[in-house]
């Protein structure tokens, strides 16, 4: 790479990933607050792919079973609120029990896992037989006699009427939905993103690079090897839980069809469109193609699924890294051959477009 | 009388689920245990079956011969979808998961845009027969010997025949196969097929017994799983002992707690399974030959 005016890029480039964030925190003072509730939406599934993205790019574990943290986070969270009121507090707790529950579930099922020496696709097997006994049973539970103190677990048609957050405001708890939702999420997503960003760019996220690659050396090396994949393990499906507290929370509903085979696909489309090794486009990926989705579903829900489909079969044949690397490989290719010619200002906004 | 009923009864619902954990199982074991590819398009080729079937036989055709174009027309889908998908993908795992994954998707909401949210079905052949109080659909009755008959023309085919030797050789050994002079895309595009007119055929034989959806492939993908898995890579010795085992945990929890739980069962079996013997039942077999 030659680069002649190094100072100028060098402040473009550390400035540019700043940018999705800082036009993320822009958009509720430019729509109404009906939409960006809607962005909220988009952006909620975004913990979900992170969490793939990081135990599948980065640790090779492709787990099917995202949805079933989402679900069980999301039940807990209903089943918890229902019970012990709706106080501000109270619905944050029941955010905390969400993720508790998540936590030790996806330690134990993690546990079984990569301690009983599973491996490859049959770790996808195994995550994936856990989400539809999930399905199946939360299915079942439509009579009277399947409710957790007050909460009634109402089978398909599923479990609604859950409070909404609070946080405590002078004069009157204020409610957080549509642009104050959407900011809680926001702040979320860039605590996460930060957090994973950290901990994958470090020793950790290297360590599992090299289990990836080569389990046998790493182990070698004296690595943990078990270790190290329980843990991204625990910490993905996490993340899938976050995911469905806060979809429980922006729609007070949950149905055991958000933990069905569709549903449980929709992270791996996520993640493999938008590149499973990088962070960043995950989240960015997860909410254009949820946005996408969401504004086909207008004229049915199959085109959207379609399309999802479509994408995913072009990006496994044509962009195995995923569909922004791709493009932002070959923008920068472009974009180099194009500065060797004409050395132009148009160039360089490719160049910085490729790299978002 | 009325114990052998209740005994008999049992035994029916044991076949009827054993019946359809091999049929829904076969056409993606032998893709699984041959090309090592994990295809999650299986259901989809067992609704092409059944729609193709139950076409057919509205136009008049009779039904085994309705049932063979089902068969058939499933193959080639799978002959398409081989030559088109597949073949790119046989050294990259995850990603062939991933992109049947896809192509089921995509089969299964056009044909909800096409064919609309569901098929009338086609009256299931040979009626039923009672003992004492119960009564049994003949049909459903048969099933289970159709089942272990089209599991011994498999090992006729893949112990007996050429082409069965040849696609054991590929399997083992690919490239010395190929250096011997064999044609392994060739082999691999017909191991594909044939798993893929076997999941029509199911589609095929199942189309007489419930109503044609373009999700109903989800009903058959997981017990095709459940079996898959529980067997291990062994198309024959891992399948049938699978689907036996299975067949008994499924329909001593139906019987007791309802459907709903012997499915549940059938997935913590597989959990339970992976965890315990990762090569499957299949292997186990295999070692105490």
């Amino acid at each position: 790479m030659k680069q002649t005016n190094l100072p100028a890029t060098s402040v473009t480039t550390r400035a540019l990933p700043y940018v999705p964030w800082i036009l993320a925190l822009c958009l509720p003072l430019v729509v109404d607050a009906n939409t960006s509730g809607n962005l909220a939406y988009c952006l909620l599934w975004a913990f979900s792919a992170v969490g793939l993205a990081a135990m599948w790019g980065y640790g090779g574990i492709l787990s099917f079973g995202q949805t079933a943290f989402f679900g069980l986070s999301g039940y807990s969270y209903g089943i918890f609120t229902l019970n012990y009121g709706d106080t501000w507090f109270e619905s944050w707790l029941g955010l905390g029990a969400g993720l508790v529950v998540s936590v030790v579930v996806a330690a134990l099922i993690g546990y079984m896992i990569f301690y009983g020496r599973i491996k490859g696709v049959f770790i996808g097997i195994v995550t994936l037989s856990v989400t539809l006994v999930l399905e199946t049973f939360m299915s079942q539970t439509a009579g009277p006699q399947w409710a957790i103190g007050e909460a009634r677990l109402n089978g398909y048609n599923g479990m609604g009427g859950m409070p909404q957050l609070t946080i405590p405001w002078p004069g009157g708890p204020l409610t957080l939905e549509n642009a104050s939702f959407y900011y809680l999420v926001l702040i979320l997503l860039i605590v996460v993103y930060a957090v994973m960003r950290k901990l994958l760019d470090g020793t950790f996220g290297l360590t599992l690079i090299a289990i990836r690659e080569n389990p046998q050396r790493a182990e070698m090396l004296g690595v943990d090897i078990r270790r190290h994949q329980w843990l991204v393990f625990v910490l993905g499906c996490t993340l899938g839980g976050l995911s469905g507290a806060l979809y429980t929370i922006w729609g007070s509903y949950i149905t055991p069809s958000t933990m069905g085979l569709t549903a449980a696909a929709m992270p791996v489309i996520w993640v493999a469109t938008s590149g499973r090794k990088s962070i960043g486009g995950a989240i960015l990926g997860t909410a254009l193609l949820v946005w996408l989705s969401q504004n086909l579903a207008v004229y049915g829900s199959q085109y959207a699924l379609i399309l999802l489909g479509a994408i995913l079969l072009i990006v496994v044949l044509g962009a195995p890294e995923g569909l922004l690397p791709f493009v932002t490989r070959h923008l920068r290719r472009v974009s180099g051959r194009s500065r060797d010619g004409a050395r132009h200002g148009r160039a360089r906004i490719r160049q910085e477009e490729g790299k978002s | 009388m009325a114990t052998l009923s209740v005994l008999y009864s049992l035994i029916y619902q044991f076949g009827d689920s054993f019946a359809y954990l091999v049929l829904a199982a076969l056409g993606l074991a032998v893709i699984f245990g041959m090309m090592g590819v994990i295809n999650l398009a299986h259901g989809e080729f067992i609704m092409c079956g059944a729609y193709v079937t139950i076409i057919a036989a509205k136009r008049g055709v009779p039904l085994p011969l309705a049932m063979l174009l089902g068969a058939i027309a499933a193959a080639l889908a799978g002959v398409v979808i081989e030559r088109l998908v597949i073949r790119h993908l046989y050294d990259r795992l995850f990603d062939s998961v991933v992109a049947t994954w896809a192509i089921s998707l995509i089969v299964q909401q056009t044909m909800l845009l096409v064919a609309g949210p569901s098929l009338e079905g086609i009256r299931t052949p040979f009626g039923a027969f009672s003992l004492g109080e119960y009564s049994f659909s003949t049909y459903r009755a048969v099933l289970p010997g159709i089942a272990l008959a089209i599991l011994f023309a498999l090992y006729l085919l893949f112990f007996k025949t050429n082409y069965g030797v040849c696609a054991r050789a590929t399997i083992l050994n690919a490239r010395m196969a190929q250096c011997l002079g064999l044609r392994t895309d060739r082999l691999y595009t017909l191991t594909f097929a044939l798993g893929a007119g076997l999941a029509g055929l199911t589609g095929a034989l199942y189309a007489p017994t419930m109503t044609a959806v373009p999700t109903m492939g989800s009903n058959f993908i997981v017990q095709a799983f459940v079996s898959v898995v529980v067997g291990g890579a062994n198309v024959i010795a891992g399948t049938t002992p699978a689907a036996a085992v299975l067949a008994i945990i499924q329909t001593a929890l139906t019987a007791s707690y309802g459907q709903l739980f012997g499915q549940i069962g059938l997935l913590v079996t597989v959990i339970v399974v992976i965890r315990l013997m990762p090569q499957g039942l299949g292997n186990l077999f295999a070692r105490l030959r």
